[in-house]
């Protein structure tokens, strides 16, 4: 017996009873399906973030509290990147990078009798923009002698200008920061927003008025810009020798482009693997429906596999007919629920990420395959085993 | 002129069930029959009868003695050579006929030959032929429910006949039909053992039993 003849035998079973093949290929669809659709929303949240972070330049390095991969993680050391410390640390790199503390926190900003909530006030140097790409659309940056001076003017993004400014133009305004009355110089180009942060709804002002105006001396994190790209290796070892005179190892991480990269990257992996491993339950559920279809046309056609045995069938010619039609049930729902999910994410594409992956999508193929062997074999080995007698006498 | 014989069974014992418990439902059956023999066998129920057939039908094995099919000893063969055997040399007949509902009479005709491995276009028209031999020729694409029971059992008659078979061994064929219809069965079967094959057929109607050309009668595990 060829395989055609099998196929064809499985093919007129299957559609014997339609109804009942399509809802159980149907379980099969939902779960490859899922899979797709969430590996994919994965997949394109990592690119989306890795592309983000790539934008920040290749030069760029962080200095953050505590120790990643330490026997504390980051924030259970108390911070101690003092404004005293990022001073010196900005001496010591003079002439290979340029040094800025970020200090500041979250409020709600005020003009008039409109506010703005959820701002993140960033006391930052002079040479911010040197050091993180800050467009500038209107009006300038703070100075070299502003920020000595601790005067109380403000950089605001494009979030602070449509809520609070909708119809005049805000430069020369003042706007109210925690009690103090800030002048607004510049606007700065949106920047979008990433890890699910509102990246315009930050106002920019010296770090020195950041100091007075909320009594912190800590830096959030200090930015570091070697000359050029070729110096981040040089920054990087003497910025953790000049750090080292003054903290502990413990008490900070010095982080390039690539480590953020590789973090990020670790983390969505997990996150990837994750919502894949939720969509294969449902993968699974849909195994379980095949088998179930598979284990009820078994006894239902126990005397049709009687009557094949006793006109000449092996135990393989049952055991391929059934297993065939497990597989058949549970490819094809693979084969739809491929389509289903690459059609969905390119729908989610349009609005949000998703990149279909193609590793994805042949494990979602394989997966299908395997359940249906997996699940279909135990009612195939059961055909296969009935007696050709006691079969036939089956009612 | 010396005849060869189909079947040769020698002290055929079967038991069922577990050592303690055993049922014996055949003791020592001796048998042989010869090419183009017509045998009806016919007993009580509970006498044997069908256990018997099926050990001839090589369904069921024997749990002693020993069973030469066309000379080649069979007893201890193994479940893939069994089917092998029933698929080529063995025709059956039941009697509730056994036809496959979802699939039409002449794919119920070709059944045992999609597991020979027979061309396709061969079994089909051999199908057709066999279908025409027994009269159905205006129903080979009917699903076996629109046919009557006479027309069925015709259906499974010439689906016996597919592998072209030496041995046609039939259980009770005219149980479930009426008169006529089951002397025309018998018909299409006195005709086929003219034309040369050898048929065993189980019954317990005396009228049916008569046509044989041979009676063995059974009773409780025995020949009588």
């Amino acid at each position: 017996m060829n395989i055609a003849e099998y196929f064809r035998l499985s093919i007129n079973a299957l559609m014997a009873n339609k109804m009942r093949s399509i809802l159980t290929t149907l379980g099969v669809i939902i779960g490859v399906f899922s899979v797709i659709l969430l590996v994919s929303l994965g997949s394109g949240l990592q690119s989306y973030i890795t592309n983000q972070i790539s934008e920040l330049g290749s030069n760029i390095l962080f200095v953050i509290p505590g120790k990643i991969g330490g026997t504390s993680g980051p924030g259970e050391t108390v911070n101690r990147l003092t404004l005293t410390n990022v001073k010196y640390l900005s001496e010591r790199l003079q002439g290979i990078a340029l040094v800025s503390p970020q200090i500041g926190k979250t409020t709600t900003i005020k003009f008039a009798n409109k506010s703005n909530k959820n701002t993140n006030i960033w006391g930052v140097s002079a040479n911010f923009p040197d050091i993180i790409k800050t467009k500038i659309i209107k009006g300038t940056f703070f100075t070299k002698s502003q920020e000595k001076n601790g005067s109380k003017v403000v950089v605001i993004g494009p979030t602070i200008v449509k809520n609070l400014f909708p119809n005049t133009d805000p430069i020369g305004k003042k706007i109210t920061i925690s009690g103090g009355k800030y002048t607004i110089i510049g606007l700065s180009a949106s920047r979008g927003s990433s890890f699910g942060q509102n990246q315009d709804n930050i106002v920019v002002i010296p770090f020195t008025a950041a100091k007075k105006q909320f009594s912190i001396d800590i830096a959030n994190q200090i930015y570091l810009s070697a000359n050029s790209p070729a110096l981040v290796n040089l920054v990087k070892k003497r910025a953790k020798e000049v750090l080292l005179t003054r903290l502990d190892e413990e008490d900070f991480t010095i982080m390039g482009q690539e480590q953020i990269l590789s973090t990020v990257t670790n983390i969505t992996n997990v996150l990837t693997i994750a919502l894949g491993g939720i969509a294969a339950i449902s993968l699974l559920v849909g195994g379980i429906g095949v088998m179930n279809i598979m284990l009820v046309s078994v006894t239902e056609r126990t005397k049709e596999i009687g009557l094949r045995k006793a006109l000449g069938a092996r135990r393989q010619d049952i055991l391929t007919q059934f297993l065939l039609e497990a597989v058949m049930l549970s490819l094809l729902g693979g084969t739809i629920g491929i389509l289903l999910g690459i059609g969905a994410s390119m729908i989610v594409a349009v609005f949000f990420v998703a990149v279909v992956t193609p590793w994805s999508v042949i494990l979602a193929f394989l997966f299908s395959v395997a359940v249906g062997v997996i699940f279909g074999m135990t009612p195939a080995i059961r055909a296969s085993k009935l007696s050709p007698i006691e079969a036939l006498r089956y009612e | 002129m010396k005849i060869d014989p189909v079947i040769q069974l020698t002290g055929v014992i079967k038991d069922y069930g577990s050592e303690e418990f055993a049922t014996t439902a055949l003791h020592g059956i001796n048998l042989t029959v010869y090419k183009g023999d017509f045998i009806a066998i016919t007993g009580p129920s509970g006498s044997g009868k069908s256990t018997l057939l099926n050990i001839i039908g090589l369904l069921d094995t024997a749990t002693s003695g020993t069973y030469l099919l066309n000379e080649k000893d069979v007893t201890k063969i193994n479940e893939d050579q069994q089917a092998y055997i029933r698929n080529r040399e063995i025709g059956f007949v039941f009697q509730s006929f056994n036809l496959l509902k979802r699939v039409n009479v002449l794919e119920n005709v070709i059944l045992p030959s999609i597991y020979t491995g027979t061309n396709k276009t061969e079994r089909e028209k051999r199908a057709k032929e066999l279908l025409i031999k027994v009269g159905l020729e205006d129903h080979i694409y009917k699903k076996p429910n629109q046919l009557s029971g006479g027309q069925q059992q015709r259906v499974a008659i010439a689906r016996a006949l597919m592998n072209e078979p030496s041995l046609i061994l039939a259980d009770e064929p005219t149980g479930n039909l009426d008169t006529a219809s089951g002397n025309e069965i018998m018909t299409i079967v006195k005709d086929l053992n003219r034309q040369g094959k050898t048929i065993i057929m189980i019954t317990h109607e005396n009228d049916i039993a008569k046509q044989a050309k041979k009676l063995v009668q059974i009773k409780d595990g025995k020949v009588l």
